[in-house]
């Protein structure tokens, strides 16, 4: 796979925009995340990888606000966001997807974004309540809904911003839960399982589509994701998770060369003994 | 078009005021009973429906905060010397003794002092979902009433209240009606109208988009707790006597019928809502007459009128859940469009 001019810049770990200091979350007797720390660099594109049920969804609920870490802290900005309810997260500049989609279905594709656009909206809900006293705020929910539909045609989904979301193709839905995302106007923008349910060449456009997002957005990009040709395509760097202890790090040259990675994917004796035996006891 | 329905939306309102006009003029009291109480049932079926429908709240307590409203206004607006003379088993509180504003004003505050208690309640009692939700409600609905039994020197105890004023007629339950539905209508389609129904549709995900749905929801039932305060008033300047008993479970249950019947999250519904169930209940009275066929006679049932509704709510969520109008809601395009969905 050839690696893209993208990934050749350097990546300044100095400049982190997301910092994850010894994060350790324990539910009873089970430790989802042991000592976790990670950097990550203002304006990449990075990925978080591992098994299933190495606790990367787990990472993301931790750092959103859903879970407060039994042990370490986080910072975003160089300000502390551990202890905030996810929707002074979001407030503080983070936006995320969800691994199954969650979006808002019995609203239209332009009511999802503009939902996603109310944590920056000034004007209080009772003065597009009341009839002609507060131009201010009548006209911020006009430029809202201009910004949406805007937005929407930035990624492509103008031409359905009034069917119901549930109506939308897969492929569409995932789109749009970055659209709502991108409304609430992030800094850093985490996408748990972007290519899942996609078929090749979807998931070729969808490196595209992140790589664009960063630019054009300003963002700082970090992904969890099974389908490693999107992970190699895309990621600057990459950190594998293992039953929830950080196993590798490093550029995706690094991490495919890694013994422990290849361990923690496929077993030990790697996949050809464990087929092997397999076809034996068969 | 927007010109065209605004010039429809005034034609309708002036056919209202027409009909009301004719309506107070040619009508018998029991007929003029039930077209206010259309009014404010669907007054009342808009409050809960904007904490169940809009905002996913299912909540029994609306009865308990129609008795708060209702007795505010009462309180307010009777004279002194009617209160001197209502208060056999203790004397009233002093300090309530010449309190009296106007209708207008004992109606507004009726719907804070009602709003003021859903928002005390609200703080502990949203926390919980669901089902919860609807049995800490009901739980916190009889409490009031039991406390307005027990506070004899204030509400007179089981008594209840007399010779309230009529002050509603036709004119003030539906202008109370308009300015409620005018409100709502704006609500719902301003973009916090979106955020509630995110609230209601996916926590979660609302939540992520940065919403406080905590306070999203204590302020849609302080809200709606406000339209009950205001429902509960009407009511009992049109029944002109109040007492706790008209404020059980089964009022609340009356509301929710009136809800579900016209669609969970549809203002057009609860009003639909409100005609259907409000004028079904008075039609249905005829059962409860002896009935003849021809040679066999049918006793009077009390009571039975009842059991058919509850036939008929059954009917409703087997064969159309949704209601009558599911979310969808009227507007004058889909009713030049008719076959196309209006939103």
């Amino acid at each position: 796979m050839s690696a893209s001019a993208e990934q050749n810049r350097s990546l300044n770990f100095d400049d982190a925009l997301l910092e994850i200091k010894n994060v350790t979350l324990r539910f009873g007797g089970l430790t989802a995340v042991s000592e976790l720390s990670m950097k990550v660099p203002r304006g990449s594109i990075v990925g978080l990888i591992g098994p299933n049920g190495a606790g990367k969804t787990t990472v993301f609920n931790v750092v959103t606000g859903f879970y407060k870490p039994t042990d370490g802290i986080v910072e975003f900005d160089g300000k502390k966001l551990t202890g905030l309810k996810p929707h002074k997260v979001c407030e503080a500049g983070l936006a995320r997807t969800f691994q199954n989609i969650r979006l808002f279905y019995n609203e239209t594709v332009l009511e999802n974004v503009m939902i996603g656009a109310y944590v920056r909206q000034k004007g209080a809900w009772w003065q597009n309540i009341i009839p002609f006293t507060f131009p201010g705020a009548a006209k911020e929910e006009k430029d809202i809904e201009s910004a949406s539909l805007n937005l929407l045609a930035r990624l492509g989904l103008d031409s359905q911003a009034d069917a119901v979301s549930s109506s939308l193709p897969y492929g569409a839905q995932r789109r749009l839960e970055i659209a709502r995302a991108l409304a609430t106007r992030p800094k850093f923008l985490l996408l748990d399982e972007p290519a899942a349910g996609m078929n090749p060449q979807e998931s070729q456009e969808l490196l595209e589509f992140i790589r664009r997002l960063r630019d054009e957005f300003d963002l700082t990009i970090l992904l969890i994701e099974h389908d490693m040709k999107v992970v190699m395509g895309v990621c600057e760097y990459i950190w594998v998770l293992d039953r929830g202890a950080l196993i590798a790090e490093g550029s995706p040259e690094v991490i495919k060369a890694s013994p422990k990675v290849i361990e923690a994917y496929l077993g030990k004796e790697g996949l050809v003994a464990g087929a092997s035996e397999e076809a034996a006891n068969a | 078009m927007k010109i065209r329905n605004s010039i429809l939306t005034f034609l309708a309102v002036a056919a209202l005021g027409y009909f009301l006009w004719w309506a107070s003029l040619n009508l018998d009291r029991y007929m003029l009973r039930i077209i206010n109480l259309i009014a404010i049932n669907a007054i009342l079926g808009l409050s809960l429906n904007l904490i169940y429908g809009m905002a996913g709240m299912f909540s029994l307590g609306h009865a308990g905060f129609m008795a708060v409203g209702a007795y505010v206004s009462a309180l307010l607006i009777i004279t002194s010397d009617q209160k001197v003379k209502m208060w056999i088993l203790e004397p009233i509180a002093p300090w309530l003794m010449n309190l009296h504003t106007s209708f207008v004003v004992s109606l507004i505050l009726a719907g804070l002092a009602a709003a003021f208690v859903g928002w005390l309640i609200s703080l502990p009692v949203l926390r919980l979902g669901g089902d919860y939700l609807g049995i800490a409600t009901l739980g916190f609905s009889e409490i009031i009433r039991i406390l307005i039994v027990n506070l004899t020197p204030i509400t007179n105890g089981s008594l209840g209240l007399k010779g309230i004023p009529a002050h509603t007629d036709l004119w003030m339950s539906y202008g109370c009606l308009l300015v409620a539905l005018f409100f709502m209508i704006r609500l719902m389609k301003s973009n916090f109208g979106n955020v509630l129904r995110a609230v209601r549709d996916d926590e979660i995900a609302a939540r992520t988009m940065g919403i406080d749905t905590f306070r999203v929801r204590v302020l849609a039932f302080t809200l709606g707790c406000f339209g009950g305060g205001v429902g509960g008033a009407l009511m009992g300047n049109l029944i002109t006597t109040i007492d706790p008993k008209m404020f059980m479970i089964t009022q609340t249950y009356s509301l929710l019928m009136i809800v579900v019947v016209g669609g969970l999250g549809s203002i057009t519904g609860s009003i639909l809502g409100s005609v259907l169930v409000t004028t079904m209940l008075e039609w249905l009275r005829f059962v409860e007459n002896p009935i003849n066929f021809g040679s066999i006679q049918i006793p009077g049932i009390p009571g039975m009128r009842m059991v058919i509704f509850s036939v008929l709510l059954i009917a409703i969520i087997i064969f159309r859940r949704e209601g009558i109008m599911g979310t969808r809601e009227f507007s004058w395009n889909w009713f030049f469009r008719k076959g196309g969905v209006g939103r």
